[in-house]
């Protein structure tokens, strides 16, 4: 069908919006609350437009697209309409931009430029608002919060957690979670999916800058730093370079010129930590272990099941996340083997994620009142911190990572994609059930941007359903199957965040879903350009078994790299 | 104060299913005098909604309160007729003597305030009632000598 937008004929099909009609004619209709596949909320009423007929403004986001309907997007009347609904916004906001951590990509600033906004009409007292710092991942500032609500409907709707909600009404409504109580109470997983919907600095990640350049500036501390799969394909964006271009090389020396001592990649522990699930996965095949095993590397989906499917904590792979990995063999291994007192190690870990802040924090992740981890970063602040020390990324020329820790298998690096360890484990699982690599690594049924993927693998004769969810709204449709009897799956892997980590709460904001393709596009590329694609294949890993840990699954194996998992109530 | 059982009550709902959550929310505050932070996570629990929903909808509506009712509970009426009486005065009045604010309950669980919308006996203005008995003409005066006679017969007992 065809309808006027502007005076231009755009063609729509049934079940469009007017606004999905204008934005695929390039007509740009500003918005702060639409998100792209969940029905719409029209709740900032910013992309309001004329249409012929209606007596007042209409919500462009929630208008069915008609045919022969006439619409003016950006007449006088709709402009005024917006001005001035951002000027309300304005007027009980803080006036604190240049010291927000959304300075410079802050929608609703973004708005006052785009339309504008340049003299105060409306004065009046502000909503007192207390800020939420409890939380190890997320801080919450409602003075900032427009109650857009994104936080919200990917809390509820796409994650199934439901944290927040909307809390009272009218001029005294908050978002905030039950009882108004911190969000370390509440049965938030710090997936940070909330923080990188908010349009606003209503909500950030909890900073570990300074922590971080503390350690670095002091002499005493050793400051060892990892970096995860997924930041090299996505730090990129913060530089202004095109999505998915992967800067791992530059990355790298970039770290070595803030002072990082050592530079350790994490895919390396994400192959070790294939070594021990698809180990654990043929234990359990073999023994009758409880299946399907379920991966336990996304700390939020950690902490859903321990919350919400504590019945289900006996499938989750007792091994620990690669980041946790590696914080335990660089204060043990590598402390004993450079001889330093491990309490000299600083151990910093760069994340795509929020969640990993919360879980270096959990008390099992260290030894002798020590944690492993003992800062995290996410790949925006692993930018803030390379721009504040005058470094552009684009220029600098690329170096490799430290060994021990700094080889990996191109398996490893896919752990950063949803299905990543699914296929990574897989290589291994055949490798170790039949004593060679299978010579098609690629399982395209696990790639892509599929809440849910599945896939029937034989190894050695066994059929193994495999399933990989992303986002836990979908992890909750396959626990649910799972809890109803379902018997067919032997494998699942499940990443909080929908996409898995290059989609992750702590990464670039530009993250559209196209941006989010390149990110895992670059992983792919990589895979498929690399010379060693299997993690049993990594010889810094071969090494770290023959010198240190003997062998998967090993007593020593199961002290440093796996770990246990408790069940919580979902409001404490 | 050991809460009321609210398990009877919430049996009486089928599980998982939302459109019971005012009907519910009702009853166990009826029963109990507030919503307690327990009674909000079982009611989810029952209605398979998170703590954060059923919180959010009760806050939404002024009859819900979230602390036990004092052993006098004040409602000041903040209608038409009161407020055009300074019915607001009388409010702040009792928030300052009593030092809580509408919702709340007196550390000594003596008070407890809400803010009803009329109580609908608009010849009194301004209206305040205590454990429904009502007291006309309630300015800031009258409601301050009010609570201290209250202060004191409760000494007495």
């Amino acid at each position: 069908m065809t309808l006027e937008i502007n005076g231009r004929k755009v063609e729509a099909q049934h079940g469009d919006t007017v606004l999905g009609a204008a934005r695929r004619a390039g007509i740009r209709i500003p918005t702060l609350c639409h998100y792209e596949g969940l029905p719409p909320s029209g709740a900032c009423r910013m992309c309001v437009v004329e249409v012929e007929g209606q007596r007042g403004l209409v919500p462009s986001c929630a208008f069915p697209a008609a045919a022969g309907l006439k619409v003016q997007t950006h007449s006088a009347r709709a402009v005024d309409a917006r001005r001035t609904l951002v000027e309300l916004l304005l007027a009980n906001h803080p006036d604190d931009c240049l010291y927000c951590a959304r300075n410079n990509e802050c929608q609703l600033q973004d708005l006052a430029a785009q339309l504008g906004v340049r003299r105060r009409h409306y004065f009046g007292g502000r909503t007192p608002a207390r800020m939420d710092v409890a939380s190890p991942s997320i801080v919450r500032d409602p003075a900032k919060c427009i109650l857009c609500g994104k936080c919200v409907r990917v809390c509820e709707e796409v994650q199934a957690v439901g944290a927040i909600d909307f809390i009272g009404r009218g001029s005294k409504t908050r978002i905030g979670p039950a009882f108004d109580e911190g969000l370390n109470v509440s049965s938030c997983i710090n997936c940070g999916q909330c923080v990188a919907v908010c349009p606003v600095g209503a909500l950030i990640e909890t900073r570990a800058i300074d922590e971080v350049r503390a350690a670095l500036a002091d002499p005493k501390q050793i400051v060892v730093v990892q970096h995860a799969p997924s930041v090299s394909v996505s730090l990129a964006e913060e530089f202004g370079l095109k999505p998915g271009t992967d800067v791992d090389g530059p990355f790298v020396t970039a770290l070595r010129r803030l002072g990082f001592a050592w530079v350790f990649d994490t895919a390396f522990t994400a192959d070790l930590t294939i070594m021990e699930e698809a180990s654990e996965l043929a234990h359990r095949l073999a023994h009758g272990g409880v299946l399907p095993m379920m991966t336990s590397c996304s700390p939020g989906w950690v902490k859903f099941v321990e919350q919400f499917y504590p019945d289900l904590l006996p499938n989750l792979s007792t091994c620990k996340s690669p980041q946790q990995m590696l914080g335990a063999v660089v204060k043990t291994f590598l402390a004993g083997r450079i001889g330093v007192d491990p309490d000299r190690i600083f151990s910093v870990a760069i994340m795509p994620c929020t969640a990993k802040k919360f879980e270096a924090g959990r008390p099992e992740m260290g030894r002798d009142g020590r944690q492993d981890i003992d800062a995290v970063l996410t790949t925006r602040e692993a930018a803030e911190l390379i721009r504040m020390y005058g470094l552009d990324l684009a220029a600098l020329p690329p170096d490799a990572a430290d060994t021990p820790f700094g080889e990996r298998t191109s398996a490893g690096k896919l752990f950063g994609a949803s299905g990543g360890v699914a296929e990574a484990a897989l290589r291994t699982a055949h490798y170790l059930l039949t004593g060679h690599t299978p010579d098609d690594l690629k399982i395209q049924a696990l790639r892509g941007l599929d809440g849910i993927k599945e896939y029937r693998a034989t190894v050695a004769g066994t059929e193994i359903g495999v399933a990989a969810a992303s986002g836990l709204g979908n992890a909750r449709k396959i626990l649910e199957q799972i809890r109803a009897g379902r018997k067919d799956l032997q494998f699942i892997e499940v990443m909080s965040c929908a996409g898995g980590c290059v989609a992750g709460g702590g990464q670039p904001r530009s993250a559209s879903p196209d941006a989010v393709r390149a990110r895992m596009h670059a992983l792919y590329v990589i895979d498929r350009d690399a010379a060693v694609r299997a993690s049993h294949e990594n010889p810094g890993v071969q090494r770290l078994y023959a010198e240190f840990l003997e062998k998967p699954l090993s007593h020593k194996s199961h002290e440093l790299l796996h770990t246990r998992y408790e069940r919580r109530a979902p409001v404490m | 104060m050991i809460a009321p059982d609210i398990e009877p009550i919430v049996a009486r709902y089928h599980a998982g299913r939302r459109d019971a959550l005012i009907p519910l929310l009702q009853e166990v505050q009826t029963s109990c005098g507030y919503l307690s932070r327990e009674a909000v996570v079982r009611i989810g629990q029952h209605l398979r909604l998170p703590a954060s929903k059923v919180y959010g909808v009760a806050t939404f509506y002024n009859q819900f309160r979230f602390q036990p009712l004092g052993r006098y509970h004040v409602q000041v009426c903040r209608g038409t007729a009161c407020h055009v009486k300074k019915s607001q005065q009388t409010l702040t009045a009792l928030q300052r003597t009593l030092n809580i604010k509408p919702g709340q309950t007196s550390r000594d669980g003596l008070f407890s305030l809400e803010v009803v919308a009329c109580l609908g006996a608009c010849g009194l203005a301004p209206l305040v009632a205590v454990n429904g008995e009502f007291h006309a003409g309630a300015t800031p005066d009258v409601v301050n000598r009010l609570v201290r006679n209250i202060r004191k017969e409760a000494k007495v007992k």
